[in-house]
Formats: structure tokens, C-alpha cells, sequence
């Protein structure tokens, strides 16, 4: 464990704010429990990727460069998702190419943003937490942490340490479940396909629940499975890390 | 019947609907992508090679123009001819000039993608010219009027029974009580029609994988034969290839096939790798008497120095279309283009303009995978991306979505109004959904409720607890 | 030349905002060519001794689903090939192209002719040119002796290889050809790498055999006293 704390600033997301704050308590929790000093500033909102992907690259840079004013002068960055970190950590810099002062504002930004996962073990060098959760749970792992960020085997040695926990692994764990941000509502159809497939996976290794680090693709799979009468539940794996899975129902079900 | 790339969405939903073609489309996980998974394991220098072939294609591209006349150099000293094409209808107008000088009345076909991109069949049909798809998938797609669905497996979204329909109907000279009931018979079907069409063909087409420049060869990667037995027993063979094929050395066109069959079809090598440079020689006694080359800018040349020249890297392997969920989802044809899948949600808007095409590069989750498995490393889903911006500025997408985001990037910009309104959206959400958990149906929002429930928030956002939490401290 | 040629060139090199290349830039990119240096070659191959180089071979091949008899000598290779034809029960019969240096005339029981296959021929019998161990592939190439046709008409297709024609890489086989081609002063018309049988996948992605070539590819290989 790196002993000296650390300031990190709370990228919530807009997801996790509006659906789901659990999982920014969560990232709370474990950060404070890996050494960190957390804040949360007020500023933030989105960072910028509907607007990113719809091809709508000036709105993009225009909250890109509210992210950077708002996350100025903390030591690290960090969000409950791979997608948003993903968003800062690899495309911030894309979206000023052509503006040194601004690039290398960017950069020093992206230099210092992580996921909450990926953050927790390659940065805090976490090994273990300290949770139960008696379940036979299945990992999907997200695109953009996968493929952008790398994230794969964090999340899993993380959950290896829960208590009563036991992880299978998912056919087609790294194949999309069709959440995709607007191509959701935009292909319907071949969305809800993927997400079918997903949910088939997710039943056929017996799991009783599924877990993700990206709410996006949680809202997605949580909503087909409820959906097609599944009793499977979803969770983010922070819930199950920082040991509140107890303390809030599964996504999509009440209290 | 062919369709079109502006009606994807209504395409891809009767794709969906298809029970056939989703029991072939079942099959692409334990086919391509297994088997290239396994290939690229046996590799160690696999991703070596990628950065490699990145390089090599990236070199060439930067020196286009010299690689282009040394190569043209080298067809014309061996014998060959090379004919430049700047549209399809130059290079169409190419062919039936060569087929016509030789008064070719029977014409056999490789499988060329640049000859499906320029509309070769329909044009020799009209010219009274005989085509003949020879590559086996190529054949049943001829057979059935359909363009191919796939860049290396035209046939890809068809079941054997399909197939077999459409044997007994186009070979109804045959015995109509012979069994079509396995693959295998099939294919001794199709060996069996297709030889003395071979051996009667005045023409041969081909495409190519690469042009050589160091010795003006066309090369061609095939599993089947039939590409060698187009280009070796007619009087005259024809490569149709466009520019980027080009490559300098064999040296670089060996590291480029290493990579091509593993990431195409999980090969360590197809079963035919041929090199073809110009017509027989004197001695020689088989092989074509002229050699020609027809290649093809058609809108590649526009892509050089600007945000999409890293297409002009592609292979054409197929890998992108392999481990795409999208084409996983609905096939090719719902592309509604000769390219389809994440390489064609790049291309076809360059080739055949944004405005027929601009579904296909919005049609992707950015998931990635196909970037992640490129042999050359094309960035698709940024290109796919700088599409989406062109789109925008254009303002061709739905009214109603682009309004829809112009509000969110609104309140993205103005934190204290956002806050103001998540927290009324989420005390909202939370009470009208705090009974079931999660909603049916949603006003605006039914794309989604459509197929899945909205969970409910929890009633307070995240920021509203946090202060909340920090105040009573 | 052309009007279409002069244009696309043009329209090239504005795109690369740059004239012809001309003077030390041309001179690099010629060097180049002519030096046609290698690119990374995998290990698998390269870095064997002779014997373990052709087991590879051997293995590969095998895997592609070709047939691989190993004789001594070149005078043993036609009763290695009446032995195969019968094995197939195929007919002992076969068009040839080049292997003038075997005793063919020894094994009368083996009727072959010399030329270019014709529809009706069986089996094609050819030389290698070189056999790349990396893949298990072959490498034929056309000639006077050596006409292209017997590879890819007949059914069944006879390889006879050399044990010191099996080289690690394609690079390898291409530096044979440059040197046997500044020998002949003449590039082949047609180059054949062939890993296996004729196979496709097109319908519903099964592995057929024998698609418009070869059902059959097999290989005799010449291993000489030193496999004794």
C-alpha cells in the first residue's frame, strides 16, 4: 500500500449522479480506505461525450474545457467508469490537437485520470478489501475500460478477495451488451439483440448476479434482464467492493 | 433486389426478424474469431508484426505515387499492361475494351471486391459478356441475384439449405431426386458445374491482396483454386486492384500475409498464396497471353493527408466485420453497401458519398473490438467518429436528436442549472419509479423501453447527498 | 501516358502536398527496392537446425491436411508414388512437369506424360521449388518444364521436395528465386505458395476439401543419406 495520501478529486458522472449515487459513495469508500483524500467538486457534470460521438466536437471541446478547469489542482482524478475516464484519459488530448496551451492542459489531466478499479490496484496498489457478499456473481467487462484502458484483470483480482464471493467467467465477456450511449435509442432493435445475447450469456453461467464497472452498460443489461423476468441481479462492482451491496437493492429493483 | 445504406435501420430490423439468417449469423463466434484467436496465439511476434504492417502500409502511402510508377514499370518490362482508372466507369469501360478486343463471349471471375465496388457483372451482362463467379460463396450469390454480405465469405449469411434451393433451381439439367442435404455435396456440385465454365472462359478476372512494385506481380490469397484456375487457363487475364495495394517489396508483402490470413481466417496461410507477373513467358506452356492491370482511384486519392487515410491501410481481411456485434447482429446486407461492417461504416461514405451513408458509421456502440483486432491498426471507430462530425456540421442527422443534444451540452456548460435539474429529474424519476424499481415505458425515451426497463433512480442525486452528507459533518 | 494516369498521380501527390519525387528522395526509396530489406521474421522457423527446420515443415504441412512420404533417395521417389496412387486407388497414371534427374523408367508399372494438365488428367506430379517451414507451405513456380496447370487441374496433386529446398521463411524462398532468376535472366509468370489441399469454408463456415483444386496434396520428400 502506497503510504502518503493522496488528493483525489471525484469525477461522479452523470450517470452515477442521476441513477445511482450508491456507486459515488462506493468510490468514496474506497478510496478513503486506499489512502486518499476525496473531494468532490461541484463544477462537474458531464464529460462531454454524447456531444463527443454525435460528432458534435465543439459542444465536446467547450464542457472538455470545463472538466479541465474544474479538475485543476488535484493530485489524481478519478471516476466510476471506464467509459468517462476513458473519455479524459484518451480523448481530451484528441480534442485539442491543434491548440498547444489547451493540449497540454489536457494532457496533464488525462496524465492523472483513472478509473476507480484500474486506480485502486495499479495506483493505491490495493490487493484485497475488506467486504462479504455471499453470491455467485459473473464480471462483464466494459468496452472502453477494456479496450481503451486496459482494465481486465483489476476488477477481477479485486473481487477475488470478497468474502463468499465466487466469480465465473462470462462467454462473451468482452462482447458489447449493446448499450453504446445514443446508439441505444438510435438502433433499438440490434441494440436489444446484443443485449439479449448478453443476457443469455449471463444466465448460462448460472450466475446470480452480473457486475460491471460502467453504469451505462449496468442500466442496459439491468433493464433487459428485468426485462425478460431474469432474477439476476446487476451491480456495480464498487457496491459489491467497498461491502454496501447489502445496503442497496440490485440495479432496477425498489427498495 | 439490393438494398440501400440510407435504409439501415429498417434493414437491420427485418435482418433481426430473419430466422435463417440469424441461425448463419449464430454460427461467426466459434468460426472466424475462434479460430484467428487461436492462430494469433501460436504467434508470438503477432502484435510485432501488426505495428509492422502499420508501418510498411503508412511508408507506402507516403510515397504513393513513386511506389505506383515503379510498379507499372516493372508490368510493363515483364510483358503486362497497366490501365488507370479514376471512376468505375473508367475501369469498367477498361474491361469490356480488353474483353472486347478478344471477342470474349464467356468471362470467369475471382473474387474481386473492387469488382463488386465498380458493378463489374451488370455491365459485362449488358455488354452481352458472359460473368461467372467462380469463388464458391461468390457463386451462390451470382446464382441467387444478391450481392456478397461479407468481404472474404459472400455467402456468409446463407444455411446449406439455402444453398441447396438455389443449386436446384439454377442446375435444373441435374437429376432433380440427388441429395443437396450436406455441405459436402454441395460443394461437389459446384466443383462440377464450374469446370468446363473454367476451361471455356475466354477472360479471366481477378482481384488482388497486393500489387508488388519491386517486381510488378498482382498477388492473389485463396482457399478454393478457383482464383488460379480464372487467372491461368483463358486466353487473357485481368487484375482489378485499387491504388493502396500497393506495396514495395516481397520482403513487405510477406509480413503483410502473415498477418492476412490469420486475421481473416484464423490460417496460418491460405491454401493458395500466388504471384502472378505479366503473361506466359516464351517457354512457358500454360498461363494467359496478355496480362493486364486495371487500378482503381474511385475517391481513394481524396483520402490521401487527411483524417481518413488511415483506411487506405486496410487489407480487407475482414477481421473489423468478424468480431463487429453490429454485423454480428444483422449481416452484411443491412449495410445496404458492397463494404459493410466497421471497415465499410468508414469507407462507404468516402466512396459513395456521407449523404446515402451516414447511418452506417452511427451504426457502431464504439466498442472497439474491431480496432482492437485490425492487422494494420486502423483507429475505425475515431474514423468512424470524424464521419459522425462531418454529419453534424452538415446537419444531416434527426432534427429531434441533434435538438435533443444541443440541450444537453446546455446544461453540461452551466453546472449549477444542471445540478438544478438532475436533482428535479431525479426526485421525479425516483418517485414515480420508487414502487417497481424501474419504469416500462418512458415519454421520449421508448428506443429504449422499448426492448428494456429504465431502472429508477434512488431519489436524491449524488451531489445533493454529498452536500447534504458534508453539511450535517 | 494515360490522361486517367497523369491525373491520379497528380491528384496524389497534391494530397501529399509534394511534386515527383525526385534526387536523394527517389534515390532512398530505389535503394530501397533494390535492397528489399526483411522485416521481422518469426522465430518458429529461423531459428532451427536443418532436421528440426523439416520436421516443422512436415508437421505444418500435415496440419494443412496435406501427405507427407519420406524416402531416401531420388531413386526411390516413383515407387513412393505408385504407392500412393494405389493407397487412393487412383489409377497409375499421372501428368509430370520436370524430376528429369528421376529413374522414373525403374517403376514401368507408371504411366506418365509429359505437358500441361489436361481436363481428364488425375494427378498432377510437379516439382518444388523451395518449401517453407514457418506454414508448411510449398513453393512452385511456372517454367518451361514446369507448367502451372499441373497444380491446380488434377485431382490429386504429387509434390516431390528436396530435403535442401526446405528453407524457415518465404524471405528465404524469395532470395532462391532472385538468385535462380539472375541466373535465367527471367522472373516466373506465375509464383504458387500452397499450404494443403483446396478447402472452402463459404457455406455455413464447414471446412470442405477439394473446392476447385487438388482434393488431395501430397508430399514425397527427399530426405537423402542424411535421414538414414
Amino acid at each position: 500500500m502506497v503510504e502518503e495520501r493522496v488528493r483525489v478529486a471525484l469525477f461522479v458522472t452523470c450517470l452515477v449522479d442521476l441513477f445511482r449515487p450508491s456507486v459515488g459513495f462506493a468510490a468514496v469508500k474506497l478510496l478513503e480506505e486506499a489512502g486518499a483524500t476525496v473531494e468532490v467538486p461541484l463544477a462537474q457534470t458531464c464529460c462531454g461525450q454524447p456531444a463527443y460521438n454525435s460528432g458534435d466536437r465543439e459542444s465536446a471541446k467547450r464542457i472538455a474545457e470545463k472538466v479541465i478547469d474544474a479538475f485543476e489542482g488535484y493530485d489524481c482524478v478519478v471516476a466510476p467508469s471506464g467509459s468517462c475516464a476513458a473519455m479524459i484519459r484518451c480523448h481530451y488530448p484528441q480534442l485539442f490537437a491543434d491548440d498547444p496551451a489547451k493540449r497540454a492542459r489536457a494532457e496533464a489531466l488525462a496524465a492523472r485520470t483513472y478509473e476507480l478499479l484500474s486506480f485502486l490496484v495499479d495506483q493505491r496498489g490495493l490487493c484485497r478489501v475488506n467486504a462479504r457478499w455471499l453470491r455467485r456473481a459473473a464480471y462483464h467487462d466494459a468496452c472502453s475500460g477494456l479496450r481503451e484502458l486496459g482494465i481486465k484483470e483489476q476488477p477481477r483480482r479485486l473481487l477475488a478477495s470478497v468474502e463468499g464471493l465466487s466469480l465465473s467467467e462470462l462467454r462473451g465477456a468482452e462482447t458489447c451488451c449493446g448499450f453504446g450511449g445514443a446508439f441505444s435509442v438510435k438502433y433499438p432493435e440490434i441494440s436489444e439483440k446484443m443485449a439479449t445475447d448478453k443476457e443469455a450469456d449471463i444466465v448460462a453461467s448460472g450466475a446470480q448476479a452480473v457486475l460491471c464497472g460502467d453504469l451505462g452498460c449496468l442500466l442496459n443489461i439491468a433493464g433487459r434482464l428485468s426485462r425478460l423476468g431474469s432474477s439476476v441481479e446487476a451491480r456495480h462492482a464498487a457496491e459489491v467492493l467497498a461491502g454496501m451491496a447489502e445496503d442497496v437493492p440490485p440495479i432496477g429493483v425498489p427498495r | 433486389m439490393q438494398l440501400q445504406a440510407r435504409d439501415f435501420p429498417q434493414n437491420a430490423r427485418a435482418a433481426l426478424g430473419e430466422e435463417r439468417l440469424q441461425r448463419a449469423l449464430s454460427r461467426a463466434p466459434s468460426g472466424f474469431a475462434l479460430k484467428r484467436a487461436i492462430a494469433v496465439e501460436r504467434l508470438p511476434e503477432f502484435e510485432s508484426l501488426r505495428e509492422r504492417g502499420r508501418a510498411i502500409k503508412d511508408e507506402t502511402l507516403a510515397h504513393l505515387d513513386f511506389y505506383l510508377e515503379r510498379y507499372e514499370e516493372n508490368v510493363v518490362a515483364s510483358g503486362g499492361k497497366v490501365h488507370w482508372a479514376k471512376t468505375a466507369e473508367e475501369a469498367r469501360q477498361a474491361v469490356l475494351r480488353i474483353c472486347r478486343s478478344v471477342g470474349a463471349k464467356s468471362v470467369t471471375k475471382g473474387k474481386s471486391m473492387v469488382g463488386e465496388e465498380v458493378g463489374l457483372n451488370a455491365c459485362l451482362e449488358a455488354n452481352g459478356i458472359t460473368p461467372i463467379e467462380t469463388d464458391l460463396g461468390e457463386y451462390i450469390i451470382q446464382l441467387r441475384g444478391e450481392p456478397p454480405s461479407h468481404i472474404i465469405a459472400p455467402a456468409i449469411h446463407l444455411v446449406k439449405e439455402d444453398v441447396a434451393e438455389s443449386f436446384r433451381r439454377a442446375h435444373d439439367r441435374l437429376d432433380a431426386a440427388r441429395s443437396l442435404e450436406e455441405v459436402r455435396q454441395l460443394c461437389a456440385e459446384a466443383r462440377a458445374v464450374l469446370r468446363p465454365l473454367f476451361l471455356a472462359a475466354d477472360v479471366g478476372i481477378t482481384g488482388a491482396n497486393f500489387l508488388v512494385a519491386e517486381t510488378g506481380s498482382s498477388i492473389i490469397v485463396t482457399n478454393e483454386g478457383n482464383g488460379d484456375l480464372t487467372q491461368l487457363l483463358p486466353r487473357v487475364h485481368i487484375v482489378m486492384a485499387s491504388l493502396e495495394k500497393v506495396v514495395p517489396t516481397l520482403e513487405d508483402a510477406a509480413t503483410l500475409l502473415r498477418l492476412l490470413a490469420r486475421s481473416a481466417s484464423g490460417q496460418e496461410f491460405s491454401a493458395y498464396t500466388t504471384l502472378s507477373t505479366g503473361p506466359r513467358r516464351a517457354g512457358d506452356e500454360d498461363g494467359p497471353e496478355e496480362y493486364h492491370v486495371i487500378l482503381l482511384d474511385n475517391g481513394r486519392s481524396a483520402l490521401l493527408g487527411g483524417e481518413f487515410q488511415d483506411m487506405l491501410r486496410c487489407i480487407r481481411c475482414a477481421a473489423c466485420l468478424n468480431h463487429c456485434p453490429v454485423y454480428g447482429a444483422v449481416g452484411g446486407h443491412a449495410y445496404g453497401s458492397v463494404y459493410p461492417g466497421p471497415m465499410g461504416a468508414v469507407l462507404s461514405p468516402a466512396l459513395f458519398g456521407l449523404e446515402g451513408s451516414a447511418h452506417l458509421p452511427n451504426a457502431s456502440t464504439f466498442c472497439g473490438r474491431c480496432e482492437s483486432v485490425c492487422p494494420v491498426k486502423i483507429p475505425l471507430p475515431k474514423m468512424m467518429r470524424h464521419w459522425r462530425e462531418r454529419e453534424f456540421e452538415r446537419r444531416l442527422g434527426p432534427r429531434p436528436y441533434r435538438v435533443g443534444l444541443q440541450l444537453w451540452a446546455f446544461l453540461a456548460l452551466r453546472p449549477a442549472l444542471y445540478h438544478a435539474v438532475f436533482g428535479l429529474l431525479a426526485r421525479l424519476l425516483g418517485w414515480a419509479g420508487a414502487g417497481r424499481g424501474r419504469f416500462r415505458a418512458l415519454p421520449f425515451l421508448s428506443g429504449w423501453t422499448g426492448a428494456r426497463d429504465m431502472p429508477a433512480p434512488e431519489g436524491k442525486t449524488f451531489h445533493r447527498l454529498w452536500t447534504e452528507r458534508r453539511r450535517a459533518r | 501516358m494515360s490522361e486517367a494516369r497523369d491525373e491520379i498521380l497528380g491528384a496524389i501527390r497534391r494530397a501529399l502536398k509534394r511534386g515527383p519525387l525526385a534526387g536523394a528522395a527517389a534515390a532512398e526509396l530505389s535503394e530501397r527496392l533494390a535492397r528489399h530489406p526483411r522485416n521481422l521474421i518469426p522465430a518458429r522457423a529461423t531459428a532451427l537446425d536443418d532436421e528440426s527446420r523439416i520436421d516443422l515443415f512436415v508437421r505444418m504441412a500435415e496440419e494443412a491436411d496435406a501427405t507427407v512420404a519420406r524416402v531416401d533417395n531420388l531413386a526411390a521417389v516413383p515407387a513412393a508414388v505408385a504407392q500412393y496412387l494405389a493407397g487412393q486407388n487412383l489409377a497409375p497414371e499421372a501428368a509430370i512437369g520436370g524430376l528429369d534427374d528421376i529413374p522414373w523408367g525403374e517403376t514401368p508399372l507408371l504411366l506418365l506424360k509429359r505437358g500441361p494438365a489436361a481436363p481428364e488428367d488425375a494427378v498432377g506430379l510437379a516439382p518444388a521449388f523451395a518449401a517453407i517451414a514457418e506454414s508448411g507451405t510449398l513453393m512452385l513456380v511456372s517454367g518451361k518444364d514446369t507448367p502451372t496447370s499441373l497444380n491446380f487441374l488434377p485431382d490429386t496433386h504429387i509434390v516431390v521436395l528436396r530435403r535442401e529446398e526446405v528453407v524457415a521463411s518465404y524471405e528465404d524462398g524469395f532470395d532462391r528465386l532472385r538468385a535462380a532468376a539472375a541466373e535465367t535472366g527471367e522472373w516466373p509468370r506465375t509464383i504458387n505458395f500452397i499450404t494443403g489441399p483446396s478447402r472452402t469454408g463459404d457455406i455455413e463456415q464447414k471446412i470442405e476439401l477439394g473446392a476447385h483444386g487438388p482434393r488431395r496434396l501430397h508430399i514425397v520428400l527427399v530426405a537423402g543419406r542424411e535421414n538414414g
